[in-house]
Parts: structure tokens; sequence; C-alpha cells
């Protein structure tokens, strides 16, 4: 039964694998427009003996499909593609990938513990002053982009009161960590919180919470016990799924604080209009991304015997 | 005070007097008026509103120091601290900050409204049809909502936008319009289906109306309700993304006054000119939480199910 549902995810995965890379693939090689300078970046010159080098690495001049199908092999053996320097794109992504694990992590726990506790509180004493001092506070972080809040909280902590290192992650976990884990742990706790909200508050309101009330429990086992386990299971899929849309809050947090992670050397490939950097970490990404959802995909079946039915 | 929420405002003139359907799409005029006196609607409606205006008409406010002009620069106030008649400061061109940030209102609105529009046009044409005619259609339009589902979106958007080697408001406000349209169609698909079902549209079935007036005269308008809020917040999206996409720098270039060019500039200085930060960030996130509050708001108010 079980076993079925974990296929049929897979299944289900197999054709947005290939959808995504394909669309990729389609950008960066097909569009109308010269492929070579596509893939080297917009504005970089090439002399004529790098196009003739990217022209036969790339297999451009084969029929689309089998330049789509050589594309997808060098994916799958892990082949992200070289820079105009030579340095290939996958040695950059395993000397970074630490700091950004390190950096998603740290900021995940903050979010997931900060948004569960606010939206519970807000959720169970809905309309009370924690309820709406959360409803404020969500809006202001969901409407002020990141990336401002990103220079001002760099601006304030770390050049006028000098207490946390403005960039770069010689000070080590967790120092410097904290400030870059923050901004992106905001990034993330409206949607959290405002879930965990609605659902502690859809709860509330279910019979199994009558009837333990009806029991005699107290307040805090009702909510502890019977609430928040069945608040948690549509929390629990988000909480996932903002894992993976960490990574492209990466982007922009270690750009902006110098964190030498993935998302800095997209940053930097940006900046230096490399084209192979630049798509392969965004495809390293995307593919990240989805084995993140099928986890929770699967998580979310153990969690909820239910959703295995559908 | 309809044309900030058309949606909802078309919606009004067609369900009169039809049968209610499950989407929470229909609101009787009184009840609309309801909603829009209720501060948490007014406040950032009519924030929106000044936003347009100063969008519409960047020169009628961006004068009001005296020196309206954005082009306007001498190089000898790169960078100058606020004073008399520039009340930001300069840029490092030396051009009028206050001007500039006035003008940019107008690339964001723009990139904003053509993205949104582009999208909403998809919406509308896939979304009637997945939700009506079902079947393989339906399968062909979802199964692409998935993969767009697939893509962290601005990772996404920085690949594309990095092989576009010129970039306008055009192109990247459909670059944007690209990878917002699949959120706004799965919603609209499920408010066509719910919509679909009712006895009026088997009624105009039964009495012999065409395919295409059952879905412009029946089931569109009344299915569009949902998509007002949603809408609003998308607005917002599309700002944010422009200006982190531009300060990443894949979006617009420099000739363009916009907030996330003049972000994009303000980095390198930052430590020495914080005024070139702030006050760019200060109008882009004002307008990004005026249109987070409306859709907030409507979203609260005009769906039952979400009744704060």
């Amino acid at each position: 039964m079980y076993g079925w549902y974990i296929l049929r995810r897979i299944a289900g995965m197999v054709p947005v694998l290939l959808g995504t890379t394909f669309l990729i693939f389609l950008a960066v090689y097909a569009l109308p427009g010269d492929p070579v300078q596509a893939i080297a970046g917009p504005g970089q010159p090439i002399p004529p003996a790098t196009a003739e080098i990217i022209r036969a690495q790339y297999h451009l001049d084969d029929p689309l499909i089998v330049q789509y199908l050589q594309y997808m092999k060098r994916l799958l053996t892990g082949d992200f593609g070289t820079d105009l320097n030579g340095q290939s794109v996958g040695a950059v992504i395993s000397a970074s990938w630490p700091v950004t694990l390190k950096l998603a992590l740290t900021a995940w726990v903050a979010a997931g513990v900060i948004g569960v506790a606010l939206g519970t509180f807000s959720g169970i004493r809905s309309g009370g002053v924690i309820d709406n001092g959360t409803l404020v506070l969500t809006t202001i972080m969901l409407g002020v982009p990141y990336f401002v809040i990103a220079y001002v909280a760099k601006v304030v902590f770390a050049v006028k009161w000098k207490v946390l290192p403005p960039s770069g992650v010689a000070e080590g976990w967790p120092l410097s960590y904290i400030l870059p884990g923050a901004v992106l742990a905001i990034f993330l706790i409206p949607e959290i919180a405002r879930l965990t909200r609605a659902s502690v508050m859809d709860n509330l309101r279910s019979d199994f919470v009558d009837t333990a009330v009806a029991k005699g429990l107290d307040r805090r086992t009702v909510v502890g016990r019977h609430v928040l386990r069945a608040s948690l299971l549509p929390v629990v899929s988000s909480l996932g799924l903002s894992l993976g849309y960490m990574l492209s809050g990466a982007v922009l947090i270690e750009g902006i604080f110098n964190l030498p992670g993935l998302g800095y050397a997209m940053f930097r490939g940006i900046n230096q209009h490399s084209g192979p950097t630049v798509v392969g970490i965004g495809t390293l990404m995307i593919m990240l991304f989805l084995l993140i959802s099928l986890a929770v995909d699967v998580l979310y079946g153990v969690l909820d015997p239910r959703i295995r039915l559908v | 005070m309809s044309e900030l929420i058309p949606e909802a405002g078309d919606v009004l003139d067609v369900i009169q007097g039809t049968e209610q359907p499950a989407t929470g799409a229909r609101l009787s005029n009184r009840r609309m008026h309801h909603v829009l006196r209720r501060p948490r609607v007014l406040i950032p409606s009519l924030l929106v509103l000044l936003i347009c205006l100063i969008a519409i008409a960047p020169a009628l406010f961006a004068g009001w120091f005296g020196h309206g002009d954005p082009h306007e620069c001498t190089l000898g106030n790169s960078g100058k601290p606020p004073q008399s008649g520039h009340p930001f400061g300069f840029d490092i061109q030396g051009c009028d900050l206050y001007a500039n940030v006035v003008y940019g209102t107008r690339t964001s609105m723009l990139i904003a409204l053509v993205g949104t529009s582009a999208a909403l046009v998809v919406t509308l044409v896939l979304g009637s049809l997945a939700g009506y005619f079902r079947g393989a259609v339906d399968s062909v339009i979802s199964r692409t909502m998935d993969i767009f589902f697939g893509f962290p979106s601005l990772i996404a958007m920085i690949i594309l936008l990095n092989t576009i080697a010129v970039r306008s408001a055009l192109t990247v406000s459909l670059v944007l319009a690209l990878f917002v349209w699949a959120p706004l169609t799965r919603i609209f698909r499920a408010s066509v289906l719910a919509v679909s079902n009712l006895e009026y549209v088997t009624a105009a079935k039964e009495i012999g109306a065409s395919t295409p007036r059952i879905l412009f005269k029946h089931v569109v308008p009344n299915a569009v309700g949902p998509l007002a809020a949603i809408l609003t917040l998308t607005m917002a999206g599309i700002i944010t993304a422009e200006a982190a996409l531009t300060f990443l720098g894949v979006g617009l270039k420099a000739p363009t006054i916009s907030w996330g060019v003049q972000l994009n500039t303000a980095q390198r200085y930052f430590t020495t000119n914080l005024n070139l930060l702030i006050f760019p960030s200060l109008f882009l996130s004002v307008t990004v939480l005026a249109f987070v509050m409306l859709g907030d708001a409507l979203r609260d108010f005009l769906d039952p199910k979400a009744e704060r």
C-alpha cells in the first residue's frame, strides 16, 4: 500500500523533472539567437576558438533532441558544465554547498520554531493581542522585500553597532550565520505562522476537540496533545517546501552577506556574466527543489495515512 | 474604486439575481460597500490609488521640491547628502534622488501591470479550458502547471533572464508572467470547475445555449471572484521580484529609472551613502506593503471560509 504510494509519487515526478530540464534546455540552448553566446553568458566576448570548443562540447551541430539527450546525460552524471575560465561548475558546487546547507538549516529551524509558536498562540486566541501583533508582523515581513531587510540588518547590526560580522564566514557557525540566517528565516515565517494559525483554528472547531474537552481534559492537554498534533500536518508540507524555496532566497542573502555558498557562486556568476555557472548551479537548485518536494510528499504519506488513498 | 478590483466589480453587474455559486464569488452591492469601508481595505486601497497616481503622472510629484527632472544631473553633486530642495540627496551621477525615486514608481507599476495582465490572460484562457472541458485538455494544462510548480521561480527567472542579452521592461514583465500564471490558473480552474457544476449552467446547456455563450456569459464572470485577492498579491510579488532580479543584475539596466537599478548601484556605496539605499527601499517597501495589505484584506473579506 505505502510502497505503491511512493512509487506513484516518483512516477509523478518524472514528467515534472523532464519538463523543467527541457524548459531550461530550451531557454539556454534552443531559443532564437546564438546559443554559443547564451551558453557563454550575455555580453561575453567569444574568440572563434572558444566558440568552436563550445559548439563541440555542447553538440550544438546535432539535432535538438540529441542535444537534449546529451544535456540530460551530462546532468545525470553530475556534470554541470565548465565556466569560461575552465573551472568545472561541479567543483564550485562541491566547495560551496556546506555553507548553504548550514545557512539553510539555521534559518529553517529558526523559522519553524518561531512560525509555529506565533501561529499556535494566534490560533488559540484569535482576535487577541498576540494574534493581531502576529498579523501586523507577518504583513510587514511579507511586504518589505527581504533583500531590503538584509541590508537594513547589515547596516544596523554589523556597520553601526558592530555586534555581528557584516560578511563572510570567517567567524564560523553560529556567529557568521546569525544575521543572514535571521533574514532568511524572516522570508519563511509569515507563511508558516499563517498556515499554523488557520490550521489550529480549524481543528479547535472539530468534534474531537469537543470530545477531549467533554472528557474533562485541561486546555493545555487539549491544545498540546490533540490540536497541535493534528494542526502540524499541513505545516510539515509547507516547511518541507520552504527548504526548497530557501535555495532561491540564498542567492540574494549569500550575495549580500558574502557567504561563499551556492547562492553566492550564482550571484558572482551573474555579475561576471558566466553563463555556465548560472545555468549549472540554477539547474542543481531546481533538481534539489524537486527532490525535496518528493521527500515531503513521501513523509506526508507517513504522517497522514489518509493521503495515500487519494 | 471598482477599478482596483475590476473582477469583483464585473462580478457584481453580472451575477445580480443569479444562483449563488459555491465559490464565494457572489457579492451584493451592499456587502461590497461594506467591505470597501473597512479600514483594512480602505487604507491600502487609498495607498494603492496614490501609487498609481504617482506612476501615471510622476512629474506632478517629482517637482515638489523644485528639482523635478530626474535627468538633470551635475557630477559635482555626486553622492551629496540631503540638502534644501533635495530632500533625499543626490545619487552617484549627481542627479536628484527624490525625483529619481518618484520616477522609479512608474517602471515598477508598469512591469507589475503588464506582467499581471499577461498572466491573467493566460489564466482566463487555460483555466476556463481546463475547468470547463476537463478530460484531455485539462490533463495537458494541469501537467504543464505541475512543471511550473516544480520551479523555485526566482532561480528559473535568473536562468532565463541571464540568457537574454538585451532586457527591456517588456521582456522582464513577460518572463515574470511566465512564472506567475500557474498558481493563478490553478485557482481559476478550481473555481470554473465549481461554477460549471451549478444548476444555471446545466439549465443554460439544456435550453441550447452555445458553448462560448455559456463560458463568457455564465461561467467565467462567476468564476473570476476568487482571483481578486490573489491578483493583488501577484502585483506585490512581481514588484518584489523585479526589484530583486534587477538588484541581482539580471533585470533592467542603468538608463532605465527603476528602484531595482537604484538599489543595485547603492549596494556598492552603502557604507558611505546610506541614503542611496534607504529611499528607494522605502518606496519599494511601502508599495509592496500596500498591495500585500490590500490582497490580504480582500482575501479575508471576500472569502467567507477565511473569515478573520
